[in-house]
């Protein structure tokens, strides 16, 4: 017996096809709500050390949603702050946050070593991942996505702080710049933006 | 000249007295917590504080003995670049409140005495400028609380 597709069936799974045909060469566009910067910046590229102690190149993120972070332990408010409303965020993603990786970049590496790294992103998600490494691998990162840290002058005791740009970059599961968004930005467009990408990101 | 001196000490004095409440007894804190984080790294207080006088009130500073060292910072953002100060005093204004929150004013908290866990309870003695102290208790919370959680 022969199947009969009705004719706006056929012509509905002629345009899926082509959607997908279309999102192999160039990001699919999506109604983000935060800022899109999908072709305006570069892909998701690094040569660091992960909070295990392992070499860890951007590539090893592929097949995962990516927030990338730059911040650094000995940082009381903000970087905290940030890192318990990301945590709030996967919190409400789900079951699919668990195909997205938070991605804290130290802007401190002499203080920043893994095991410091470690037993920081963990106390706040159990997708957040530490990023450390050497300090020309570090600023070569945060230059190729115009962010920018500075040390500034030792205290009495000889601590220090280090400003650094507070925004989050967001990564589709290809490595491929999405959006960007800011601490102003709000929770709800965030959640909304990374829905969007971890349910048409392709999947692994 | 010596007898209108004298008046205006006199009259000083009187005033003095009956303005006698310290600066910390026109004040009530509320939402006093602090976040946990691991190891020993420094840690941010925050509080809410509300004066019910007719005079602002200026919050100069903590102490505790669970921390060796208590700061108060303000954090800023400004052409997204984050940055921490420190800062010499916080004014709560007269019927007025003033909130110590993530991202704005904070106590930084620096060389615990002891190590404190989520859930515990560190006494903190706010210090204003009068020299009064207000002793407040801090709810210790996880690393990952966005607030007093209550």
């Amino acid at each position: 017996m022969k199947l009969r597709l009705p004719n706006c069936l056929v012509l509905l799974l002629l345009l899926i096809t082509l959607v997908t045909l279309a999102g192999c060469h160039r990001e699919e566009k999506l109604p983000f709500r935060l800022t899109d910067v999908s072709g305006h910046m570069p892909e998701l590229d690094f040569k660091l050390t992960d909070d295990h102690g392992k070499p860890v190149t951007g590539a090893d993120y592929r097949g995962k949603v990516v927030v990338l972070y730059f911040g650094y332990t000995h940082c009381p408010d903000v970087c905290p702050l940030t890192m318990a409303q990301l945590h709030v965020v996967m919190q409400r993603l789900g079951p699919l946050a668990d195909k997205a990786r938070i991605l804290f970049v130290s802007v401190d590496p002499t203080r920043d070593t893994p095991p410091v790294m470690h037993a920081y992103v963990n106390a706040f998600d159990p997708r957040a991942v530490g990023l450390t490494g050497d300090p020309r691998d570090i600023e070569a990162l945060s230059k190729r996505y115009r962010s920018a840290y500075t040390r500034e002058p030792d205290g009495k005791d000889g601590n220090y702080e280090v400003s650094h740009s507070s925004a989050m970059y967001v990564f589709d599961s290809k490595g491929a710049a999405r959006v960007l968004a800011t601490p102003a930005d709000s929770q709800d467009d965030l959640v909304h933006d990374l829905h969007l990408l971890l349910d048409n990101g392709n999947p692994t | 000249m010596k007898t209108q001196a004298l008046l205006f000490l006199v009259t000083g004095l009187l005033l003095t007295g009956a303005t006698h409440a310290t600066e910390a007894e026109h004040i009530r804190a509320s939402h006093a917590w602090l976040r946990v984080l691991p190891g020993d790294l420094p840690a941010g207080a925050y509080v809410t504080l509300e004066n019910s006088g007719d005079q602002p009130v200026t919050l100069k500073g903590a102490s505790s003995d669970a921390y060796a060292n208590v700061m108060l910072h303000q954090s800023s953002n400004e052409g997204g670049m984050s940055r921490m100060a420190m800062v010499d005093s916080v004014v709560v204004p007269s019927h007025g409140t003033a909130t110590l929150a993530p991202a704005g004013y904070h106590l930084m908290l620096m060389k615990s005495t002891h190590p404190i866990k989520p859930g515990d309870t560190v006494r903190m003695n706010l210090k204003f400028a009068d020299g009064s102290t207000l002793a407040t208790n801090f709810v210790a919370r996880p690393a990952n609380a966005v607030d007093a959680g209550n």
